[in-house]
């Protein structure tokens, strides 16, 4: 935002008003408000109805009702949470599978955009391009496409098979490791392309002047390069950690039974157990545990936006 | 950067790129198989794309997603241009930082949250579920991303062609028709796109939004997944992949095109003055 072009409040007509209004009303509709109920729900009891839970309070009957409902709120759904080992160690393990998966990402993709960021200007395009077209590509198919790749008698089998480097099948698909392939295929554009962004704009002569003064090329790497694409950095982890700590599709068709994340737990307990309120306490907590990095990438990305304008 | 690329820089470029195309292009490759073995090449054959014709189902469930893909991108497109002008132009006002988180925080969020909420939001108003819960949920999170690619066209924006404008007596809703949509156009266009892909793409938010009736091709495609590979569901993935394709392809070529237009009545301009 550049101060500049701050209107001052005073002079706003009721137009301005309006377009203010319409998105504002709209996010808080389908966005915020919804956060309230899955709050309220998950603080209800199970029940064997449509839909299966029983309200702990309800707002039409008016103040008084409400703050008797606010002692007899229940927050069993949260202790069964703490009591059974399935959902710490769900939590534990999406967080560390997307934390090892955003370290992989990171060094993959860290070659791949210096290997943009160093090429010929004419190339950039249809680079930047390439990286961008999968992104657009439905996530399921690509997710998908791992499968045929990595069964016991998949392409990648057969292929090591063939050339005799290996006896009998490997075991990859439904255990972690096809997990740890499918994120980082999965959000490796997302971490590329603000890394590249922040290596495009890096100052070349600095590398030379360090060149120059004998400085040797791997340390004017660690010296100059990382910390200046810092930012880039901690904008594509962010952007790789975050949703897939919440992952559903690549632990649900790429991993195995023993494959613990926490979206995965969510939707089973939804779905199949048909657990209304566990699951929004499940929700609940994931929004917790995620509200940290979140608030930090956005509190970067301001920062970025504000250092542009 | 200045300095050319080694050698190192041309092999991870090759590697890279080899990792995110292989497995499209293998899928795309074995959708031809004669076989119905995955990883059997029995020949070239297009029987599988034949046989989709004949699917009914997976014929509806498309259709159900185009529309839903249709309708939820164009009014995400107004909804989501509507919140770029108001994070760019509007200045400060109550609740400006709890808007922006509002926009920000669905980029993000898990889609298995935003699914969650919006089906007890849509419990809690006891509507039917269907074709127009689906249709809300990829709105609402189709809009912040649309928020944010119009917003970056917006921060970029030259304001004196439209200050004189209004100061020529336009009125400002004429000025954002006849000035500002024009010049954020291919943002504007950019996030359609984007809204209408995500929308086609989903399918954690659809499962839990959706009713009886409206089933999306990602649902279909799913529940088929989960019981194995096929051919089918190989050839049902390479039509979307090449729509996308062409359609991102053509995208870049016309705002590439405007890009050359605009440097040369520019050139043309300025020729004429000196």
């Amino acid at each position: 935002m550049d101060t500049e072009h701050v209107a001052a409040p005073a002079r706003r007509s009721p137009g301005a008003w309006l377009l203010i209004a319409v998105p504002y009303f709209w996010l808080f509709l389908f966005f915020l408000a919804p956060f309230l109920i899955v709050v309220k729900i998950s603080l209800s009891q199970t029940a064997i109805a449509i839909p299966p839970y029983v309200p702990t309070f309800d707002l039409s009957e008016g103040w008084q009702a409400f703050q008797e409902a606010l002692s007899a709120f229940s927050f069993e759904n949260y202790v069964w949470l703490t009591e059974d080992a399935l959902y710490w160690r769900s939590y534990l393990s999406s967080v560390s599978i997307a934390a090892v998966s955003t370290l992989i990402t990171l060094l993959i993709g860290y070659p791949i955009a210096y290997g943009m960021a160093r090429s010929p200007q004419s190339w950039r395009p249809t680079l930047l391009m390439l990286v961008i077209l999968p992104f657009w590509t439905s996530f399921l198919i690509r997710v998908y496409a791992w499968i045929g790749i990595l069964k016991n008698e998949g392409l990648l089998n057969q292929l090591l098979l063939t050339f005799g480097l290996i006896n009998e099948p490997l075991v990859i698909l439904n255990t972690n490791i096809a997990v740890y392939i499918g994120i980082v295929y999965s959000y490796l554009p997302f971490l590329v392309l603000p890394l590249y962004a922040s290596l495009e704009r890096l100052d070349g002569t600095l590398l030379e002047a360090a060149e120059d003064l004998g400085c040797p090329s791997w340390k004017a790497f660690w010296k100059i390069t990382v910390p200046l694409s810092l930012p880039g950095i901690i904008a594509g982890c962010f952007l790789v950690f975050i949703p897939a700590v919440g992952e559903f599709v690549i632990p649900d068709l790429l991993g195995g039974s023993d494959t613990l994340m926490i979206g995965k737990t969510l939707w089973v307990e939804f779905f199949n157990n048909r657990d209304w309120p566990v699951s929004s306490a499940v929700a609940v907590i994931l929004l917790l545990i995620l509200v940290i990095p979140i608030v930090l990438f956005q509190n970067q990305q301001q920062k970025m936006s504000e250092k542009e304008g | 950067m200045t300095r050319g690329p080694t050698w190192f820089n041309i092999t991870s470029l090759v590697l890279g790129f080899s990792f995110l195309y292989l497995p499209i292009v293998l899928l795309v490759i074995y959708s031809f198989n004669d076989s119905r073995l995955v990883t059997v090449w029995g020949g070239f054959s297009t029987k599988w794309y034949a046989s989709l014709l004949q699917n009914d189902q997976l014929l509806d469930a498309a259709w159900v997603t185009l529309r839903v893909a249709f309708t939820s991108a164009t009014i995400a497109t107004v909804l989501g241009t509507l919140a770029a002008l108001v994070l760019v132009r509007s200045g400060r006002f109550i609740g400006r930082s709890l808007f922006s988180g509002m926009i920000f925080a669905p980029l993000v969020m898990p889609e298995v949250i935003l699914g969650l909420s919006l089906l007890l939001l849509f419990v809690a108003m006891d509507t039917a579920r269907g074709f127009w819960t689906v249709m809300l949920a990829h709105t609402t999170f189709a809009m912040c991303y649309v928020a944010v690619v119009v917003q970056s066209r917006l921060v970029g924006f030259d304001k004196s062609v439209e200050e004189a404008a209004e100061d020529l007596g336009c009125p400002p809703v004429k000025t954002f028709f006849l000035i500002t949509l024009p010049i954020i156009l291919p943002g504007v266009i950019a996030g359609w796109m984007l809204a209408f892909t995500l929308s086609l793409d989903d399918l954690v938010i659809a499962s839990f939004t959706t009713g009886p009736g409206a089933t999306t091709l990602p649902m279909k495609i799913y529940s088929q997944v989960r019981l194995g590979v096929t051919p089918e569901i190989n050839a049902v993935c390479t039509i979307l992949v090449g729509l996308v394709t062409i359609g991102v392809i053509a995208a870049s070529l016309v705002t590439k095109r405007q890009h050359a237009q605009r440097e040369r009545d520019e050139r043309a301009a300025f020729g004429a003055d000196g």
